[in-house]
């Protein structure tokens, strides 16, 4: 393989660098309208009555938007395949405001100052409704989040408004009860996890504008271009052949940008007005008025046999998906779908819960997507049981963890609000990857802690984990890979570089397929008039699937040129090959370079276009594996804990670009690191969010982090292309679980709370003195 | 109000009519269309804005256009010209350090400033010179290494 498992320099990496206009607000017209959004200071409550003239009569507003002169059709804006297991419970605005910073109207004016002086002209009178602030009793609360009778579910997924319910699922296979019994160890514990912020460095923008055709045209930091042209033209009851949505550089998503938020707005005031419109989120939106993780609440049991093996499992959430439902059912049922497979042992496993809504900002798709939360809950107890068994945890996951050619009975019945698909997992080099992260990290000399100095203890934690490779059977990604007069190619694609590299690395995709050089390959990506369809960047999707359609067009491709070649030698095609240059036959006798075969196809020989398209959509999806291991020092003074070093080996089959996927794993971890250590979610009494910026919500910065260390373990998965997996998101997974063991190990203190923080840790301390 | 404020940006003597209490950051991006320097956050907490003002890197986003004047300003626009940049943007792309690419522009000019100050700095005079400039993409080790790399080749340039 001579241009994949390479790390090519990132393809737009010094246009970036040297700072070109490339982000959505970098390229917004400079006479474009500004639109900002009035928002519910009220966690819930009816919009009586709202006067919006003396803001229409300011000089520069062009536009007003209310629930009064929008259209109302009920959507979701999850950014989810078509169709959603999300419910529909959001109008572009609403009579009701459902959490603070709900948006309550919009303005465009000529500028930014303007728009904001019409914001406080408007004149809003609002029946407060009580709120429902505490998911543990959203469930039967006499406030109804969701009264509207438009509300509905797409398929079945428990969706049940009358009791503040988004969804609700179980599933079990074996005896649970019986199972338990017979085991001669089960612990149980109960965790609760936060409603971490994305926080991309670029807030969530768009800008809209009518072209000369008077079409829609949409730029958007969306990471599912597709799917927010459908939404669109639903919500505002456009035909889709009016829109379009072109993604520019994006500057983070993290699934944070899969579901929509200013398209509607900027997109109505563009068709109003007739003039161009900008909505640039400020930080406090982002914080306030974008999603979040989803907070759940944990149970869980586990059961062994005397050898330590482990015979059942038990997992019962409650999720808060906050004011409206995105992502609710899947990023619940992914906590026990992509956790439960790791210990396939066990004969008896019961997984359920609900989601619920409350009066808090919405939550939705988080790098990790429910897998981060269950994994907490999952190997926090594994570490527990391992000690009341009394193994080592590291050789107690290896005794009890699945390994390369078997399977679970969950892959079969969980999907992501569907059924799943059956599947073995033909790699995983998961043993590999825990046996290196024990060398690495030093594990047999430092496990459980180490007494550093008076008031100091270092103690070593470790958890595995896994994710998928896209959601098969419903994800489609394809490629048009288009061959240009002097020998060149351009690669077409919906998927959506995010700032992932992932333009960069189906470019090498396509090159290793074609044969030739990754810089005789352009791409353009995710413009939905100009690239065919993707689903979007979601669900550690675009390597394997979108990468898959790019594989078969590169070899496609490959095949139309060794024709061509072969028309113009008057030889059978098998009697050709192309080595990337030169088509030449087998005997050594013709030979003509690429770059004069393709002109003359377009200027003087037996003339045409050569290109093709290809699409893939998974029948399976192959888990990334990991190992982490987390070295931690706590200060028993203070109870400040210091992450001293973080190991990761990593089973991604092969990467495509080492270096790229070697970031994918350190920023999936020190966001992890930041959801255990540092991100705390507060609110004020009335639901209001405290921190709603980076001094309140502090996010790791260089200071935080020590030391990292990440390897690759040698695999290859059949099914992807040139054997890579996913790698985008299980570098978020194993933090929380491994840090919050090595603090137990360090201490004998069992963290099931995130984020950690001194006081907790000082306030157990003194408990276990006691 | 708007006064005339007249300053260096870039290496060329500009004025402008403009509120003094504009931030920086919006005169950049607005009256000279430099749109390399970013928001990221409007209050002077992700160093995305990073510029260097009469040496002294500072935060855009909070620095109202009044106190420029008769300053210089560089911003990535132009120190984009310089070869201190070409041997940072070299190390930056062979140590892989860009991601979004979002922060990267206010995290070139906060490795500028941090190599003026220590043309051969140590661990942690970069962990402390990059303390202010957030990355939520990478895990830092990267623009650490990029940061070393550049001191290394630049040797003598700063």
């Amino acid at each position: 393989m001579k241009e994949v498992n390479k790390s090519v320099p990132k393809k737009d990496g010094m246009g970036l660098t040297v700072g070109k206009p490339a982000y959505t607000e970098d390229l917004a017209p400079q006479n474009a309208l500004t639109v900002k959004v009035l928002r519910s200071p009220y966690p819930f409550a009816r919009i009586k009555n709202i006067d919006t003239e003396k803001a229409e009569k300011l000089k520069g507003v062009k536009c007003v938007l209310t629930y009064k002169n929008v259209p109302r059709n009920i959507v979701t804006r999850a950014g989810q395949g078509y169709p959603e297991p999300s419910p529909h419970d959001k109008f572009i605005l609403d009579e009701y405001v459902r959490y603070i910073g709900d948006e309550v109207a919009a303005v465009a004016a000529e500028d930014e100052v303007t728009a904001v002086e019409a914001l406080k002209l408007i004149e809003v009178e609002y029946e407060k409704l009580e709120p429902v602030l505490d998911f543990e009793r959203a469930e039967g609360h006499p406030s109804i989040i969701h009264p509207e009778k438009e509300a509905h579910e797409m398929f079945p997924t428990g969706f049940n408004p009358s009791k503040n319910i988004a969804a609700e699922y179980h599933m079990s296979f074996g005896d649970l009860d019986k199972t338990l019994k017979k085991c001669d160890y089960v612990v149980s514990e109960r965790y609760y996890t936060q409603a971490q912020n994305h926080t991309a460095m670029e807030t969530h923008s768009s800008f809209a504008y009518v072209d000369i055709n008077g079409r829609l045209n949409i730029v958007s930091s969306t990471q599912t271009p597709f799917h927010a042209r459908r939404i669109v033209g639903e919500a505002l009851g456009l035909p889709l052949d009016k829109i379009r949505v072109i993604k520019p550089r994006i500057g983070g998503g993290y699934g944070g940008k899969q579901a929509l938020h200013g398209e509607f707005l900027v997109a109505l005031v563009a068709l109003r007005t007739g003039r161009s419109a900008k909505l640039i989120y400020t930080r406090e939106e982002v914080f306030e008025a974008t999603y979040t993780r989803h907070p759940m609440r944990i149970d869980v049991t586990i059961g062994a046999d005397k050898d330590g093996n482990i015979k059942a499992i038990d997992m019962e959430i409650l999720s808060n998906t906050g004011a409206y439902a995105e992502h609710a059912l899947t990023v619940f049922m992914v906590a026990g779908s992509k956790t439960l497979p790791l210990y396939n042992k066990a004969e008896a496993v019961r997984f359920g819960g609900k989601v619920v809504y409350t009066n808090h900002t919405p939550a939705g798709a988080f790098r990790g997507y429910g897998a981060v939360q269950g994994n907490f809950a999952l190997e926090a107890t594994i570490d527990k049981l391992a000690l009341a068994v009394g193994k080592d945890p590291v050789e107690f996951r290896v005794q009890n963890m699945i390994k390369e050619g078997e399977t679970s009975p969950v892959f079969k019945i969980m999907g992501e609000g569907t059924e799943g698909v059956d599947m073995t997992v033909d790699s995983c080099k998961l043993e590999y990857c825990v046996k290196r992260g024990m060398e690495l990290c030093g594990w047999k000399d430092k496990y459980p802690r180490k007494q550093i100095g008076k008031n100091k203890v270092r103690g070593i934690g470790s958890a595995i984990a896994m994710q998928g490779s896209g959601i098969p059977c419903i994800d489609m990604g394809s490629a048009v890979i288009k061959l240009n007069d002097g020998g060149f190619f351009n690669l077409m694609v919906g998927a959506t570089d995010i700032g992932t590299g992932s333009d960069t690395i189906l470019a090498q995709i396509a090159a290793e397929a074609l044969g030739v050089s990754t810089d005789k390959v352009v791409v353009y990506s995710s413009d939905t008039d100009l690239t065919p369809f993707d689903c979007g960047a979601y669900a550690s999707s675009t390597t394997y699937v979108s990468g898959n359609a790019v594989y078969r067009a590169g070899r496609k491709m490959k095949g139309l040129i060794e024709k061509a070649g072969a028309e113009r030698f008057g030889v059978s095609k098998d009697e050709v090959e192309f080595d990337g240059e030169f088509i030449r036959t087998k005997d050594g006798r013709n030979s003509v370079s690429l770059s004069q075969l393709s002109t003359e196809l377009y200027y003087s020989n037996k003339q045409k276009q050569l290109m093709v398209c290809e699409s893939f959509c998974g029948e399976v999806s192959p888990p990334p594996f990991l190992a982490g291991f987390a070295e931690v020092e706590v200060d028993l003074e203070t109870g400040k804990v210091d992450l001293i070093d973080y190991t990761a080996v990593v089973d991604c089959g092969t990467p495509i670009n080492p270096n790229l996927a070697r970031i994918q794993i350190e920023g999936g971890l020190v966001q992890g690191i930041g959801m255990t250590m540092f991100e705390g979610v507060k609110y004020g009494e009335n639901g209001k969010l405290l921190t709603n910026n980076f001094l309140q919500y502090r996010i790791p910065s260089r200071k935080d982090i020590n030391k990292l260390t990440v390897e690759f373990a040698e695999s290859y998965e059949p099914s992807g292309p040139f054997g890579a997996k996913s790698v985008g998101e299980i570098g978020t997974d194993t933090p929380p679980a491994a840090i919050t063991n090595a603090i137990y190990n360090a201490i004998g203190v069992r963290v099931t709370k995130l984020p950690v923080t001194p006081e907790y840790i000082l306030m157990e301390l003194k408990k276990k003195m006691k | 109000m708007e006064n005339k404020i007249r300053f260096t940006l870039n290496f060329k003597t500009v004025e402008i009519s403009a509120s003094p209490l504009k931030r920086l950051l919006d005169v950049l991006r607005e009256d000279f269309s430099l749109t390399g320097t970013k928001e990221g956050c409007g209050e002077g907490e992700c160093g995305a804005c990073s510029i260097i003002v009469d040496g002294e890197l500072v935060n855009s986003c909070l620095y109202p256009v009044g106190r420029v004047e008769g300053k210089e300003v560089l911003t990535i626009e132009g120190f984009r010209s310089t070869p201190e940049f070409e041997v940072l943007r070299e190390s930056f792309e062979e140590a892989g350090a860009v991601q979004c690419g979002f922060c990267t522009p206010g995290m070139i000019m906060a490795a500028e400033f941090l190599l003026r100050k220590y043309p051969h700095p140590t661990e942690e005079q970069i962990r402390k010179g990059i303390s202010g400039n957030l990355c939520r993409c990478t895990g830092y080790d990267m623009i650490v290494k990029a940061i070393k790399l550049a001191s290394e080749r630049g040797d003598g340039l700063w």
